[in-house]
């Protein structure tokens, strides 16, 4: 990077202390979760807060496990749910029996993989057929994209809870995976990316002989992956972070999510923050530490993504 | 090169996983399947019962968390005593008062509701009952279980047509607390009559004005974050003046009187009252368990027990100060009547007679009979019934006893069964909000009384 | 030949499209039509003892009459606007004031700014909810300590800051990924021109606004549409904050309460789906005007 002359001007130096306060502002509810979740409940009620934690526990976190309790896995037999007497999966295996968080936790890695996966393989076949070939119902189909793509779930929401109950694919991860996927963003994402792609090398690949297929992965796929890893970072936070979805969807505790986890623990009469710090803890560190490990290419990924498209 | 061979790779894990879960539950993502045999590893083969042909042999149950119901530690036991002794597996499920409602609905939009469900008549009878998704338990309730139950508590669980969508399992007197300590500190004890647990308006102003004195703040809250505890705000403001809050008969909505008004006027103007829209009523008593209020209104024999379930003992709050529980403060010469709570459970029409079966088994081992006592037990709160089966029910705890004699005879009506309740809740809160926010009280009552009673009409 | 040629080219194209309009098609189109079709009816969950009739447009003329579903949408379109700008311009800001700083100083900023994205939005309302708290908060004990205050604030519970706390929450989870990606952009920009420009005498202001700003227009649209995107998922921080109180309601919270909360009211589903539809409607115009100044440029 030649960004040529650096000079020291009033200006940078201002700039610079103003980022570092809000860098720590930014940091400080993470600090808040962590150092919140090692104190003592007493010192968390304290109408005086302290900075730093006067006394460490795990205590909260026993709290947390031992409030609830799942088997660590069950494995269904495939589309069991259609056929089984009263809809319910068939189960061939299920895991011994540990706190919830942490079934709620797998869950949340699975939805989130699964979605992302899923998201990836069907929005850059579409992005790609939307930005290079010429067919009819073209425009209006990106048009309904476009529109949708902005669209909030709620609005679809009693709809899309009938339809998937009809599925009988309620209180299961597929039923916060599959609408994930119909969002059409990744559609959207894809197409700009695809646009990039010169024509000649597509005719080139045709005269060659190559079938459709064989020019999707060998020349246009290579050419998109970096949008692909910016569509995929962006599908696994927001199914991550979809807590509405994983509300409306999911109905027993052995399926939630880690978010929905939390989110039901405050109860009427029972607002333990020791416990609430705990899960919040246990939500964001995989995640942020997935991040912090390939925070570069979280990074390439993102931009790449923007700027050629 | 490297990131798409990653990516193959996770493509090619995740499909073949996400086959093997297709359709039903998530598995494991990455580690293959484990070692043990399918269908060997299925827990607890030993149990002697099996249920009938005619009876399903799973049932889901969704419970608020009522009382010490909400704790699944406390729970299992029993639940696990029922697997055993009738051969049915019970899939347990914990909802919270803040989205329960929520998830309930939800779930019969979709015809998932679960089997069997615990709370109050306000939901069970009031609005799924009406509305045609409950079972009517009516065939379980013979001529003695009439005589053993509770005939307030039954009759709150009967719909205006005579159909039981609700078998009372435990009650309770919803009152309020003062944090005993503070009080005299400020040196207003003598407003506290410990033997009766009742005092006047003048006794609870002069009280909150020595708290406040003392210590400044706010001594209490007016919470109205959300319909969570509402009870406590609208036993207040009813026994202010002395009023009621619906017709006799439990078809419309009469809280648009001077009574209420007064009241909100006066709670208003009161330093060291404050409405406070971003608390409810779980969030008051956790600012009255750390010592921040002086008293609370979301109070009840489960909180005096363990308040703020924190196990940090009877009646104390964290900082060790002692919690008496009052009745709501009245008029010279009246009597209080306290928010009356009733819980039990009901069963959702499925359509499935088999787990119908099943569900009214899992209703009459929790209600009627001789583990009624220990369900009870878990709640913190009294039984519904003085026998069951031949057994005698009846609390051993001492301050449950206590509370009992003291508060028992003032529990009011159940009136949360009156049409509508679950919008006219809304709006009481709506209302409270809009009145701490500085609005005209008189306009702001009939307002939203006005959308309470046309919630009760459609 | 040629319409053989746009035969083959439309069924391919169908044949890439297919596995993506499946999920489309099936869980947005679909349920975006029956939502429609619900709309004019009073659908209700009590279907079993309420029979559904057509009531033609009357859900919608009561929306017009109610204050709540008014006061909501206000509040939607309030936080859009002011979210979506002052994002892309803090982001702007912060990308130009980094995207030249060291390699390490300068991930280690792009890092904190994105970290409450990873976060997961119930894990930060959490915390902030505790933050904002009117008795025992950070935010209230730090300010009355800095002598700023001397009453505390009761943020979620007063209807003169709730909407804005959760605007605020809103923002800090949104600027992460405008951040990375303004930091890029700026990277990327073609020196020579600025070079030349700074050989004509161009001030430092002068270059950025005519030379950097249009060659970063592509990422500005782009964040302009993810940011948009964004403040429409504000639910889990209303669900979880204040319940739509405090004035901080906003339709999509509102057809959720609509939905499940009201389940009494005759025709709630079809009222709640008629909210959805208006609310689409706004949404697909906005997109539309989005879009038609994103072709303009």
């Amino acid at each position: 990077m030649n960004s040529g002359v650096r000079r020291t001007t009033p200006y940078r130096v201002a700039s610079i202390i103003i980022l570092v306060i809000l860098a720590l502002l930014f940091l400080f509810p993470l600090y808040w979760i962590v150092t919140g979740s090692l104190k003592p409940v007493t010192e968390i009620l304290n109408p005086t807060p302290s900075f730093f934690p006067k006394e460490f526990t795990l205590n909260n976190f026993d709290r947390l496990f031992s409030k609830r309790t799942a088997p660590l896995w069950e494995l269904a037999v495939p589309f069991s749910s259609q056929f089984s007497a009263d809809h319910k999966p068939i189960f061939f295996s299920v895991g011994p029996t540990v706190p919830a968080a942490f079934r709620w936790l797998i869950n949340t890695v699975f939805m989130a993989v699964a979605a992302m996966i899923l998201t990836c393989i069907t929005a850059s076949m579409a992005g790609y057929a939307l930005a290079k070939k010429r067919f009819r119902g073209r425009g209006l189909l990106f048009s309904l994209i476009v529109c949708a793509m902005a669209l909030p779930k709620q609005v679809i929401l009693i709809p899309l809870i009938k339809e998937i109950s009809a599925l009988h694919m309620w209180d299961n991860l597929w039923a916060v995976i599959v609408p994930t996927v119909g969002w059409p963003f990744g559609v959207f994402l894809m197409k700009q990316f695809s646009e990039g792609i010169p024509g000649e090398i597509l005719e080139a690949a045709r005269i060659d002989g190559a079938s459709e297929a064989k020019t999707f992965t060998t020349v246009v796929l290579p050419m998109v992956q970096p949008g692909i890893g910016a569509l995929a970072i962006f599908t696994f936070i927001n199914s991550w972070n979809d807590y509405f979805l994983q509300l409306i969807m999911l109905g027993s505790g052995s399926n939630y999510t880690i978010s929905l986890g939390i989110a039901t623990l405050q109860s009427e009469t029972s607002i333990d923050l020791g416990i609430l710090m705990a899960g919040a803890a246990l939500a964001a560190a995989p995640i942020i530490i997935v991040f912090l490990i390939f925070q570069k290419y979280f990074t390439q990924g993102i931009t790449m993504g923007a700027v050629k498209g | 090169m490297k990131l798409r061979k990653t990516l193959a790779m996770l493509l090619a894990t995740t499909m073949v996983v996400g086959l093997a879960a297709c359709g039903s539950k998530p598995s494991e993502p990455v580690s293959s399947t484990p070692a043990a045999p399918p269908a060997a590893s299925t827990p607890a083969a030993s149990t002697p019962a099996a249920p009938a042909d005619n009876v399903a042999d799973s049932i889901t149950v969704w419970v608020y968390p009522v009382g010490g119901w909400g704790d699944e530690a406390k729970v299992k036991p029993l639940i696990d005593k029922f697997t055993a002794d009738t051969g049915i597996k019970v899939n347990m499920e914990w909802l919270a008062y803040a989205d329960g409602d929520d998830k309930v609905n939800s779930a019969l939009t979709g015809d998932n509701a679960p089997d069997v469900i615990m709370e109050g008549p306000e939901r069970l009878v009031a609005n799924w009952g009406v509305n045609g998704h409950m079972v009517d338990l009516s065939d379980m309730i013979d001529a003695t279980d009439r005589q053993e139950i509770l005939p307030a508590a039954l009759e709150a669980g009967t719909s205006a047509d005579g159909k039981v969508y609700l078998y009372p399992m435990f009650n309770v007197a919803h009152c309020m607390a003062v944090n005993y300590t503070a009080v005299k500190e400020a040196g207003a004890e003598a407003n506290i009559d410990l033997e009766t647990r009742t005092w006047t308006v003048e006794q609870f102003d002069a009280t909150v004005k020595a708290l406040h004195d003392k210590f400044g703040g706010t001594v209490a809250a007016v919470y109205c974050a959300g319909q969570g505890g509402d009870q406590g705000t609208r036993e207040l403001i009813r026994n202010r003046y002395g009023t009621k809050l619906t017709n006799a008969e439990h078809t419309a909505y009469t809280w648009n009187t001077p009574e209420v008004i007064n009241a909100l006027t006066d709670l208003k103007n009161m330093p060291g009252i404050e409405f406070d829209a971003s608390l409810a009523g779980g969030d008051e008593i956790a600012k009255f368990y750390q010592g921040v209020l002086k008293m609370a209104f979301c109070w009840n024999a489960a909180q005096q027990l363990d308040p703020n379930s924190a196990g940090t003992g009877e009646g104390k709050t964290l900082t060790g100060d002692e919690i008496v529980y009052m009745c709501f403060p009245t008029q010279e010469g009246k009597q209080p009547e306290e928010g009356s709570g009733v819980w039990g459970l009901g069963a959702f029409d499925t359509g499935d007679d088999a787990r119908i079966a099943a569900a009214k088994q899992f209703i009459k081992y929790m209600c009627d009979s001789e583990n009624c006592a220990q369900a009870g037990d878990i709640s913190n709160f009294f039984s519904c019934r003085s026998m069951a089966e031949g057994v005698e029910i009846k609390s051993s705890n001492p301050l449950l006893v206590e509370y009992y004699s003291k508060m028992m005879p003032y529990m009011g009506e159940y009136y949360q069964i009156t049409k509508g309740w679950a919008g006219a809740r809304t709006e009481w809160w709506n209302m409270l909000q809009r009145v701490g926010a500085g609005d005209d009280i008189a306009e702001t009552v009939a307002k939203y009384e006005a959308n309470a009673n046309a919630a009760a009409a459609g | 030949m040629s319409r053989e040629l746009a035969r083959r080219e439309t069924v391919s194209a169908y044949l890439f499209l297919l596995p993506s309009l499946i999920f489309f098609v099936g869980f947005v189109v679909i349920p975006m039509l029956i939502c429609i079709g619900y709309s004019f009816t009073n659908a209700n969950m009590n279907s079993k003892t309420v029979a559904t009739t057509f009531v033609a447009l009357q859900n919608f003329v009561d929306l017009w009459k109610d204050e709540t579903f008014l006061l909501a949408l206000k509040n939607t379109f309030l936080i859009v606007l002011v979210s979506v700008p002052t994002v892309c311009l803090f982001s702007l800001w912060v990308g130009s004031a980094i995207y030249n700083l060291k390699g390490p100083v300068l991930s280690a900023f792009r890092c904190i700014f994105y970290l409450p994205v990873v976060t997961g939005s119930v894990a930060v309302t959490v915390v902030w909810k505790w933050m904002y708290d009117n008795y025992t908060g950070i935010l209230n004990y730090v300010l009355k300590g800095a002598g700023l205050i001397d009453k505390n604030i009761n943020f979620l519970g007063d209807e003169r800051f709730a909407l804005w706390c959760i605007i605020l929450i809103l923002f800090t989870t949104s600027v992460g990924q405008p951040i990375v990606l303004y930091v890029s952009a700026l990277g990327n920009v073609d020196h020579s021109l600025v070079e030349a420009a700074k050989v004509d005498g161009a001030t430092d202001i002068q270059v950025f606004w005519r030379i950097k700003w249009p060659q970063m227009m592509p990422t500005t649209l782009y964040i302009l549409v993810i940011t948009t995107i964004n403040s429409f998922q504000c639910f889990a921080l209303i669900q979880l904050l204040t319940q739509g109180g405090s004035g901080t309601n906003t339709v999509m919270y509102y057809i959720y309460v609509t939905a499940f909360k009201m389940t009494e009211q005759q025709g709630h589903f079809g009222y709640a789906n008629a909210m959805g539809v208006v609310l689409a409607i706004f949404i697909g115009i906005l997109s539309a005007v989005q879009f038609r100044l994103a072709k303009e440029k």
